[in-house]
């Protein structure tokens, strides 16, 4: 919604500019354990998105007022690299957009990970955003998850993320970087597929009430197919390792 | 604290015979993958893998103003960012000593090979190009000062050279290449049990006494770093310097293979 010079065309016969229809995912690929020193880790190329998601821990909560007797404590890192966009160059260390799309990314984790399960510890994740494209967050989000899962460490479920969003008056999946730029609405949203309930949920521009509905069903009915592609890349490792046995 | 996969006596007994980790010579590189634009965004691109090593170079190129005292003339900014997820021992926060050890290093390598050509990124008086390079460590394993010299050199030599249009930047789809001269390498060496050899791994940086970083261009050498506590004597470093030769042409067609895909 801050697109700055006259507003393109984003829709034409139903079709994106890139050629999607309205309820189409940007093409998914998720690799796993591309960091060897992380606990977990996987890259996602979600459209023009690439992304590093690295889980560190459990390990020493240090300092140590930042630990929990009771469970462990989450700490995250979303980054953009300055050489990310393509205008400019950014500026690198943390400022007002990073810190919060750190936060919730943040909440997302502390609901499914069993923090309970390592008191007085933390689990770091990083988020690493190599090229950006719109939709880094909910992209950061799901390459995350499979990390958390590559980890091992012990999560109720593995939660997914996409945005939504308006383009006149028509509701859409998945804004990339134009799109978000002249959108009329953006609303990223992360799910715990067993339950589909909601753990982030962000929005600016306008929805009616049935423009809401349907933005949440069809972040929803792509979830299957994006939690189809996380689950691959959680096996992928399993089964490559099976696959050298019965060799 | 990192945790070495090997304890010092393991890495000093090995390299004590002549030996190292995974059957490799005193003088052998470990594998290295070398692939170039891999962030479309970014003007140029590069990742090195080395081992398990893995480092990311992002060239971005913007319009800037000059320095007061080189008003003529544009910008070659080098930094090196330790990501947290690379290493137990990297934090977030500002760039550690270390950071920007590495990153000042490989900088003198490129400035001194003339790779760029600042004079060249004059635009106009108080307008020049701000050529940025920004080197990424995704996961450490020893020797960055190699692994960045080369990500860098080879994210340097396929840069785009955006246009000027008044005000407006151009580089989406640009042909035009940024123009550089010639091509630089680093060979950086470590010394444990008095024994000094090529390309240290992570468990070999944690245990080594000394390191010498020698960056040349095939012809002459452009940058020297010696690092730790440890000493080498003149024989260690007139043998290191002929090494860094020798291994100049092995890195430069590994380079310049990637460079022609």
């Amino acid at each position: 919604m801050s697109g700055s010079g006259e507003k393109p065309e984003l829709m034409i016969n139903g079709k994106r500019l890139d050629g999607r229809g309205a309820k189409d995912l940007r093409s998914l690929k998720i690799e796993s354990n591309v960091v060897k020193n992380a606990a977990g880790s996987a890259y996602v190329e979600w459209g023009n998105n690439k992304i590093i998601a690295a889980v560190h821990g459990p390990k020493e909560a240090l300092p140590k007022h930042t630990s929990d007797p009771e469970r462990a404590v989450i700490k995250c890192r979303y980054m953009m690299a300055p050489f990310s966009s393509l205008e400019g160059h950014g500026r690198t260390g943390p400022n007002r957009r990073s810190t919060e799309i750190s936060k919730v990314t943040k909440e997302v984790f502390e609901n499914v990970v069993m923090l309970e399960m390592f008191p007085g510890t933390q689990i770091d994740i990083y988020v690493e955003v190599l090229q950006g494209d719109g939709g880094t967050r909910a992209a950061g989000i799901t390459a995350a998850a499979v990390a958390m899962a590559l980890s091992g460490i012990p999560m109720t479920d593995v939660p997914y993320a996409v945005s939504a969003g308006k383009i006149g008056e028509t509701v859409v999946l998945d804004l990339d970087m134009i799109e978000d730029n002249y959108s009329d609405a953006d609303m990223p949203v992360a799910v715990k597929p067993l339950t589909n309930e909601v753990l982030l949920l962000q929005m600016d521009g306008s929805f009616t009430k049935e423009q809401f509905k349907e933005a949440m069903d069809m972040v929803i009915e792509s979830g299957k197919q994006i939690r189809q592609i996380q689950e691959e890349a959680i096996k992928k490792p399993y089964q490559d390792i099976i696959g050298r046995y019965e060799k | 604290m990192r945790i070495p996969s090997a304890t010092k006596e393991f890495i000093s007994d090995l390299i004590a015979n002549n030996k190292r980790e995974f059957g490799r010579a005193l003088d052998e590189y470990r594998e290295m993958e070398i692939t170039k634009n891999v962030i479309p965004h970014a003007e140029g691109s590069a990742q090195v893998v080395l081992g398990n090593t893995k480092v990311l170079c992002g060239v971005k190129i913007t319009v800037g103003e000059p320095m007061h005292d080189k008003p003529n003339e544009g910008n070659l900014i080098t930094s090196a960012e330790l990501l947290p997820m690379a290493s137990e021992d990297y934090e977030t926060g500002p760039p550690s000593p270390e950071a920007v050890e590495i990153a000042r290093v490989i900088d003198r390598g490129i400035r001194a090979a003339g790779i760029i050509d600042t004079a060249a990124l004059f635009i106009e008086e108080g307008k020049v190009w701000d050529v940025f390079v920004d080197i990424y460590v995704i996961n450490y394993d020893g020797n960055l000062f190699d692994a960045g010299t080369i990500a860098a050199t080879v994210a340097l030599l396929s840069a785009r050279m955006p246009k000027l249009e008044g005000e407006k930047v151009i580089s989406e789809g640009i042909k035009d290449k940024l123009k550089t001269n010639g091509i630089i390498t680093s060979c950086t060496f470590a010394k444990v049990a008095n024994k000094v050899f090529i390309d240290p791994d992570g468990n070999e940086e944690m245990f080594m006494d000394a390191r010498v970083t020698i960056a040349n261009d095939g012809k002459e050498i452009r940058a020297m770093q010696k690092g730790l506590r440890g000493g080498f004597t003149l024989q260690e470093l007139t043998a290191a310097v002929a090494m860094s030769f020798e291994k100049h042409n092995e890195l430069k067609s590994l380079m310049e293979k990637t460079l022609g895909e």
